[in-house]
């Protein structure tokens, strides 16, 4: 066995250590893949053997492979063993490689439970220390539960290194294991008040996770943390408490009251920068959680600002940085006090930082008034033009369009201005991304704003002429898109439409397959062409209106075989109808035959009939047109015997914008009888159509398979047995549940109730329907009583957005939005299924974690002591376990917990006491430690009272300062080892005190 | 929270990778080359703050780093953390491995990511802070290396002497040696 032992360390002296890897790796760097490939088949040959130390070996070097992106999970099994070692170098390697490579999901973890606990419960501390590092980076579900009471257990621990990893262990603990925070809360809220002020901080900083999530259910902590931070030192602590108060103001008002003072005071006096970071954030969560009439409001949102102002004038870029963040955050409540720092955002504009360009752009947005506007816009625009790096140019962009285009152009005056900002934009051909924002704007701007329109136009014949002339670029290519539309739309003035329709044509030529735009074109110069002839027909002058036709025809000559579907059908659709115009116009005109058409052998009739046709083919609403065109027919005078007319019919009417909900508030039509059963009533509208069963049946297999149930069944529903009913409809049921496409009721959509698309959705899908009569009334009132109620206030907003243009014209736009038609919706998406944005992820732990913690604790709730858990699961000696355990905790109050607390803590002294020895052995702790351990553990019985003690010398003495010494005193006075104790307490009273490391520029600094 | 530290080298190559939130390797590399991306085209006189960063975190998160010489030490946190505090922490990580290894370097880094490692346990624990008192960590890591050390023991003490031996680099030392000028020796070489 020796012999072996002694063999193993010979051969392991040549075996490859991490040194020696990582040397090999940086020796082959050209063919590092293969390199280590080859010592990935050393080191499964390494785990295979049984000495130890080779395994761990191999370990540690997998854990650098795997930083090095090596999948190592397959060796989960090895590194087990080796934390299992008992020797503390392997464990140290085992439990870093666990930590790197293990996670909840693993497989194998349950087989650490353990092991795990054996380390927890390990009597040297830096054992316990190293598991509870380890666990903390792969701790699962199941290992949260099993081990939650020994992680507990170790809260309570004599050393402060191993509370206070303890204490943090625990919120990961409560993450996977949510049960476990309300029996561990009260010990976790003692923990706020431990001597050692690691395990103070430890225990602040879980909870300000905790409460960061769902703080309403820590409000009642709110006056220990008061306590906490008017007394500490620790700036660590004081930054998470101050964060934590951040987060419980806006539920509790009177705490912000009562903080600010404090708050101010530490902004005063405090030099550290991050204390006085956080304190101006915190005052600000007040200051937009109070009401503004409070005294001293103004004040602090002052003192804040000017803090502020400090920060972003320093010429550390971080605290500018900082600084601009903290100022978004004001502007939202009080954009009035930031707006006096106007230069200063300005300037930070020009900040060679991007981060700070890009905060400052930020702020910007609640900069702007009516006055500045343009001002800023322009520098902006310079800006742009300077600006190197596409992310900011495209943040640049879009905060511009953001700033003019925020409530509804509130801060526009001058749209003739914005529209030609809007061109510039265009003009720098930045990305198709922008190019698409901006024709959005121009879109908009031109539907909302009728005083524009006329200016508008001409600016986008001026883009469409360039487009022309020289080939687009991406952004260019995409406002085209808009401009085509806004010029044919809005254009009134002759000579602009005269001299856009062969740059419109032009522009359909080009810019290759990709433009979008480009069938727009062709439909854009036919609008033009249309209106002009209307013009010149009512002007009665002939030669224009066949030179225009003849332009446009000759244009649309070589798009009628362009590459692009979409640009050649609609070449063909206008060439077609200017033929027909043409024909009559000039019967003799040569055009014609070049076009091929001879309509002159058709009979004017016809020719009309075409036109409707085509008319009826382009727009959804034909038969309004036909009546318009048939009126036309009537009235017209002129030369073109109402043709023209007819055609400029096509464009009329104006388009106007849609509120994003419109859809929804369609009111129900008034024929629409959802009581009615659809198929009967299919086959009586259909009967003359289709009135024997073999033709339906045809129609229905083309249908799909939804309409071949009627088929099947071709007798009226109300004809059956409520037997066969029943039968039906659970045919019906299992179809949908096997029918993918089919909204299932589980799903995760709310359905709202005025949402009408679902049920018509099913309605069109499932003929043997029946919809009661209270759910189709129910839906139809709440989406007119939606109707009414939601109309008010937009209608409001219409009205202040009339007044302020005094162009806008149509106050009526929303009623006639109202009236929309029912266009088809898609019944698969119900708008009601989109979640709001703030809801929290399904995924998201700290949901589960939203749990009241004063309620009293139930029984079931306590964890499952270690002794409980350890015996095989025999359900006989659980089940009395718990009895006992019931009988003891069934009187519920203070006193009892007391001293259930002192039992557990005796037991804890005795296993302190038996450990000692070995302890100091092993360890070469210094005897000092060893007798205050000893001392400890005799006492640990009295430390509850003793905490209590502290906890009211703490309430008595207010003085800040006296305030530890004299806790201190009395504590050293209750215990009989003054030495070592006094001893203990200074080297806590070095730690305590945020040492802010030396060579930082940052947080040291001290506060001008 | 803090979601993940990352140190790598002014190209990129990971020199320490430490991720609370589970992510697979090939999700981590990619995450460190996004970092590396992001941290290494900026300024060294601009902040240390940086938002973005698809990969990892979103909206929540920012990455707070720092450039040393070759190094950057990066760490991803969420809104819990204090900027500047944390700022304050990766320099007293590096300090601390500055009074571990004694003078550190990147070669220190290279070699040593296991002791690195363990620097940054006495640091951060599951991603939140642990213990910020530098004097603190180096007690808590030397008391720890005397157990390790204590362990070894004689039975080590073979290995040592290999690796002794292995890192003597015996090609470069003989190249390295010098030997006296000769024929000047022989010159000087009375009889």
């Amino acid at each position: 066995m020796a012999l072996k032992k002694v063999k193993g360390n010979f051969e392991r002296m040549f075996d490859k250590n991490l040194t020696d890897l990582v040397r090999g790796i940086r020796n082959n760097k050209d063919n590092e893949a293969k390199y280590i490939a080859q010592c990935m088949e050393e080191i499964k040959v390494e785990l295979r053997q049984d000495n130890i130390s080779v395994k761990a070996n191999a370990v540690a070097k997998l854990t650098y492979l795997q930083m090095l992106g090596y999948d190592i999970s397959w060796a989960i099994f090895n590194i087990i063993e080796v934390m299992s070692s008992n020797k503390f170098t392997f464990k140290r390697i085992g439990y870093l490689a666990a930590s790197q490579s293990f996670h909840a999901d693993s497989e194998l973890l349950m087989l650490t439970t353990n092991m795990i606990r054996k380390d927890l419960n390990a009597q040297n501390q830096y054992e316990a220390g190293l598991a509870l590092s380890g666990l903390s980076c792969f701790i699962s579900h199941d290992l949260a539960r099993d081990l939650a009471n020994d992680i507990m257990t170790l809260m309570s621990s004599t050393k402060p290194y191993l509370r206070m990893k303890a204490v943090l262990m625990m919120y990961k603990v409560f993450l996977r294991y949510p049960e476990a925070l309300r029996p561990a809360f009260p010990k976790l809220k003692e923990k706020l008040e431990d001597p050692d002020p690691g395990v103070q901080s430890a225990a602040v900083n879980v909870v300000c996770e905790l409460a960061r999530k769902n703080p309403k259910n820590y409000l009642s902590l709110a006056p220990v943390f008061f306590k906490l931070m008017t007394t500490s030192t620790n700036n660590w602590m004081l930054i998470k408490i101050i964060k934590l108060f951040g987060a419980l103001t806006p539920l509790e008002p009177r705490l912000g009251k009562k903080l600010i003072e404090p708050l101010t005071n530490l902004i005063h006096s405090t030099s550290a920068m991050s204390l006085l970071y956080e304190c101006i954030n915190t005052v600000i969560a007040v200051l937009i959680s109070i009401s503004s009439g409070m005294p001293g409001h103004a004040a602090s949102v002052q003192l804040c600002v000017q803090k502020l102002r400090v920060l972003i004038e320093d010429s550390d870029q971080n605290l500018k940085y900082l600084g601009l963040l903290a100022m978004s955050r004001i502007l939202k409540s009080h954009p009035k006090s930031v707006q006096t720092h106007k230069d200063l955002v300005l300037t930070c504009l020009d900040d060679k930082d991007e981060s700070i360009r890009l905060r400052a752009l930020g702020l910007l947005y609640g900069m702007v008034s009516k006055k500045n506007l343009m001002e800023i816009v322009k520098k902006l625009m310079m800006h742009m033009e300077r600006a190197e790096g596409t992310l900011y140019r495209d943040e640049l962009l879009t905060r511009m369009i953001e700033i003019c285009s925020q409530n509804n152009y509130q801060h526009v005056v001058d749209f003739e201005w914005y529209v030609t900002v809007l061109a510039e934009l265009t003009e720098m051909e930045t990305s198709a991304k922008h190019g698409c924002i901006l024709a959005q704007q121009l879109t908009e701007v031109g539907a909302r704003v009728a005083g524009v329109r006329a200016f508008a136009a001409r600016e986008c014949a001026a883009l469409c002429a360039r487009a022309a002339s020289a080939p687009p670029g991406p952004a260019s290519r995409e406002v085209l898109y808009a401009a085509a539309y806004v010029l044919a739309e809005y254009c009134t003035e002759e000579s602009v439409m005269r001299d856009s329709i062969s740059p419109l044509l032009g522009c359909a030529g080009v810019g290759g397959a990709h433009m979008r735009a480009r069938a727009v074109c062709v439909h854009a110069a036919l609008k033009l062409c249309a209106r002009l002839l209307q013009l010149y027909e009512q002007r009665n002058d002939l030669l224009a209106a066949q030179s225009v036709i003849r332009e446009t025809l000759s244009g649309l000559k070589p798009l009628l075989c362009s590459e692009d579907m979409e640009v050649q059908e609609r070449a063909h659709n206008a060439s077609a109808m200017l033929s027909l115009l043409l024909a009559r116009l000039d019967p003799q005109d040569p055009a014609l035959k070049a076009h091929g058409l001879d309509i002159l052998a058709l009979p004017a009739d016809t020719t009309t009939e075409h036109i409707a046709t085509l008319v009826e083919h382009e727009h959804s609403n034909g038969i309004e047109l036909n009546e318009q065109l048939t009126n036309g027919e009537e009235t017209s005078p002129c030369f073109s015997g109402g043709l023209i007319e007819e055609l400029a019919s096509l464009f009329e009417g104006e388009l106007k914008p849609v509120a994003p909900k419109a859809q929804k508030k369609v009111p129900m039509p008034a024929d629409l009888d959802l009581e009615k059963w659809m198929c009967r009533e299919r086959w009586s509208s259909e009967s003359s159509s289709s009135e024997d069963e073999g033709e339906a049946g045809a129609g229905a297999g083309a249908g799909g398979a939804v309409f071949t149930a009627p088929a099947q069944e071709p007798r009226p529903l109300s004809h059956l047995t409520p037997e066969e009913l029943h039968m039906l409809r659970e045919a019906r049921r299992q179809e949908q549940a096997n029918n993918p496409h089919y909204l299932k009721d589980d799903s995760p959509r709310s359905y709202q109730q005025d949402d009408v698309a679902v049920p018509v959705a099913e309605l069109a899908l499932e003929v043997p329907l029946h919809i009661h009569s209270k759910r189709s009334d129910k839906y139809l009132k709440e989406s007119t009583k939606k109707t009414k109620k939601e109309k008010r206030p937009m209608k409001k907003r219409k009205t202040k957005q009339a007044d302020r243009h005094s162009t806008d014209s149509d106050s009526d736009e929303e009623a006639e939005r109202m009236v929309r038609p029912a266009v088809e919706e898609g019944g698969e998406l119900p708008e009601g299924a989109a979640p709001s944005d703030d809801e929290p992820t399904r995924d998201d732990p700290h949901r589960a974690l939203d749990l009241d913690l004063d309620l009293p604790l139930r029984e079931e709730e306590l964890l499952a002591t270690r002794i409980q858990q350890y015996p095989s699961p025999d359900g006989g000696l659980l089940e009395k376990k718990k009895t006992s355990k019931k009988n003891k905790t069934s009187s519920k109050n203070s006193s009892d917990k007391i001293s259930n607390k002192k039992k557990e803590k005796k037991a804890k002294r005795n296993k302190d006491l038996d450990l000692m020895l070995p302890e100091v052995d092993k360890n070469n702790v210094p005897e000092t430690t060893f007798i205050e351990d000893f001392e400890q553990g005799k006492e640990s019985a009295e430390t509850a009272a003793l905490a209590n003690t502290d906890n009211e010398c703490r309430d008595q003495h207010k003085n800040k300062t006296d305030k530890h010494k004299k806790t201190k005193k009395d504590t050293d006075r209750d215990r009989k080892t003054k030495k070592t104790k006094s001893a203990k307490k200074e080297k806590q009273e070095s730690k305590r005190g945020y040492e802010e490391a030396v060579g930082i520029s940052t947080p040291s600094k001290e506060a001008v | 929270m803090i979601k993940a530290i990352l140190v790598f080298n002014n190209h990129g190559k990971p020199r320490l990778s430490k991720f609370y939130q589970y992510f697979n390797e090939d999700m981590q590399q990619q995450i460190i080359k996004e970092t590396f991306q992001l941290v290494s085209k900026r300024d060294d006189n601009v902040c240390n703050f940086l938002e973005g960063g698809s990969l990892i975190g979103g909206s929540d998160y920012k990455l707070i780093y720092r450039h040393y010489a070759t190094l950057y030490f990066v760490f991803c946190v969420d809104s819990s953390e204090s900027e500047l505090g944390i700022l304050d922490l990766i320099q007293v990580f590096v300090e601390t491995l500055d009074k571990c290894f004694e003078n550190v370097c990147e070669l220190d880094l290279i070699f040593h990511a296991d002791a690195a490692h363990q620097v940054l346990d006495e640091l951060v624990m599951g991603g939140m802070v642990l213990q910020t008192n530098m004097a603190d960590i180096l007690c808590r890591l030397q008391e720890q290396n005397k157990m390790q050390k204590a362990e070894a023991g004689i039975s080590a003490a073979p290995a040592r002497a290999v690796s002794a031996v292995k890192s003597m680099n015996l090609p470069q030392q003989l190249r390295d040696m010098k030997l006296p000028d000769l024929p000047q020796a022989i010159r000087d070489l009375k009889f």
